[in-house]
């Protein structure tokens, strides 16, 4: 269930410096996010699905991805065209449909799919370890940094321990429902996972001082820059500029 | 409770970014190097157990638990759920980057706010009080994440307000849900293990 199932591959971009990739994830993200005119946000699709497309990731793959995340999507598509003021597009009955409405949904379905697909070719393409890594060289907080790589590698072994227990419970024949027993099982549930993890944080606290765990956590991973992460780098920011450019003088 | 990206403005956005930095180097301040491992374990126990759905009715909701997260790590909950938030949006895209501060904002000040009403409370002996102060704490945590990704969506664009609505009300259940696995979580942690309710920096640990 926790697997990076797009961090392994051998393309372009899996090969690229972590750290440029953060970069560019950052910046177009963030340009993608405050842009608001189409002329910008179709442009920026192109871009993404280009990216998406030299990661060579299965295209089926990634498109149930995006259908899962898109449920608060599917939700705007249902009320925007009916609450936003603007012109008459088409009737339903007594519901009314705005053209400014349905723009307006249109333009945050391109924005959310395109920060999605940008998200998953150049961060879900990166181990975690390796983002944490290339996190602590861009200046991140070292304290940041341990809590996310600590968090994230025991999360599959409190994943295990979920697993035992739900197991456990199963086999004794619990059958969630809609009654008070269900949700006192599921809490009782949370209370030993959060028993046992605190049981098993003291023994890894314990095992690590023992191996001399000074509160530093080192890593023998280097990085090197290499001409194709050099073109990358100016070609996606060259391209980001141009976005702004675009957004600009729709607005101007 | 995610607000996806390319939903909110740029203002809404910068605001959960500064709000989120500032509770999160205030998190950091109070967390030493050597309590990091416990913090990870427990943010990553509470991740786990956001994957539990539960049942209402023919619907189900899956667990916050951002209540009796507050109550154990206190303002450490904001790095954690910040942490939590950047791993959900790597690994399986819910969030994302640019949300990531205004999604830790929503999910970790109902955290904190829970923190200072009610740990104290219940830590006390098991009765009436306590009880009502942990069901209070999971209903009063989901509710307040309620109001501010309701406030997000307002603040962007006027015409939200039904959507706005909507969540808010869909999420009563799920408040009185969390409100009521809030109250038997921390009547268990008290009956097998009571230092927890402590916190991270409570006596025994």
């Amino acid at each position: 269930m926790i697997e990076e199932q797009f961090s392994t591959g051998q393309s372009f971009v899996h090969g690229l410096d972590p750290r440029f990739k953060i970069i560019v994830a950052i910046l177009f993200s963030v340009v993608v996010a405050v842009s608001s005119n189409l002329l910008a946000l179709l442009p920026a699709l192109a871009l993404s699905l280009f990216l998406m497309a030299l990661t060579r990731l299965s295209p089926r793959k990634v498109f149930y991805r995006l259908l899962l995340v898109n449920g608060l999507i599917l939700f705007l598509w249902l009320l925007l065209p009916f609450t936003y003021k603007g012109e008459t597009l088409f009737t339903i009955g007594p519901l009314v449909g705005t053209k400014e409405g349905v723009l307006y949904a249109s333009r945050i379905t391109v924005k959310c799919n395109t920060i999605l697909l940008a998200m998953i070719a150049l961060l879900a393409t990166t181990p975690i370890f390796t983002l944490g890594h290339a996190m602590s060289k861009l200046y991140i907080p070292d304290k940041i940094i341990h809590l996310f790589l600590f968090t994230y590698r025991y999360i599959h072994v409190i994943f295990q321990e979920y697993r035992r227990l739900t197991n456990a419970m199963r086999i004794r024949g619990f059958m969630p429902r809609t009654n008070i027993h269900t949700y006192r099982s599921y809490a009782y549930l949370v209370g030993m996972l959060l028993v046992r993890s605190y049981d098993r944080a003291e023994r890894i606290h314990r095992a690590m001082l023992c191996r001399g765990f000074s509160g530093k956590y080192y890593t023998l991973s280097r990085f090197s820059i290499n001409i194709g992460d050099i073109l990358y780098l100016s070609l996606m920011l060259a391209a980001i500029l141009g976005l702004v450019f675009l957004q600009w003088r729709a607005i101007a | 409770m995610h607000i996806s990206e390319g939903v909110l403005s740029a203002p809404v956005l910068v605001t959960g970014v500064v709000l989120a930095a500032a509770g999160v180097s205030v998190g950091l301040r109070k967390m030493d190097y050597e309590k990091i491992p416990q913090v990870a374990v427990l943010s990553s126990a509470f991740f786990v157990a956001s994957f539990i759905h539960v049942p209402i009715g023919p619907a189900n909701a899956h667990l916050i638990l951002n209540g009796i997260s507050g109550i154990l790590l206190g303002w450490l909950c904001f790095p954690s759920i910040l942490v939590a938030l950047a791993l959900q949006a790597i690994l399986f895209q819910f969030g994302g980057i640019t949300v990531l501060g205004i999604n830790t904002v929503n999910m970790a000040l109902p955290g904190v706010t829970c923190y200072y009403l009610f740990s104290r409370l219940v830590k006390r002996e098991r009765g009436l009080l306590s009880s009502a102060a942990a069901f209070t704490c999971g209903f009063l945590a989901v509710f307040l994440s309620g109001i501010l990704v309701a406030l997000c969506l307002l603040f962007t664009e006027e015409s939200f307000m039904s959507v706005a609505k909507l969540i808010l009300l869909a999420h009563l259940p799920v408040m009185i849900i969390e409100g009521i696995i809030t109250l038997f979580c921390v009547a268990f942690l008290a009956r097998v293990k009571p230092e927890l309710l402590g916190g991270i920096y409570g006596k025994g640990s």
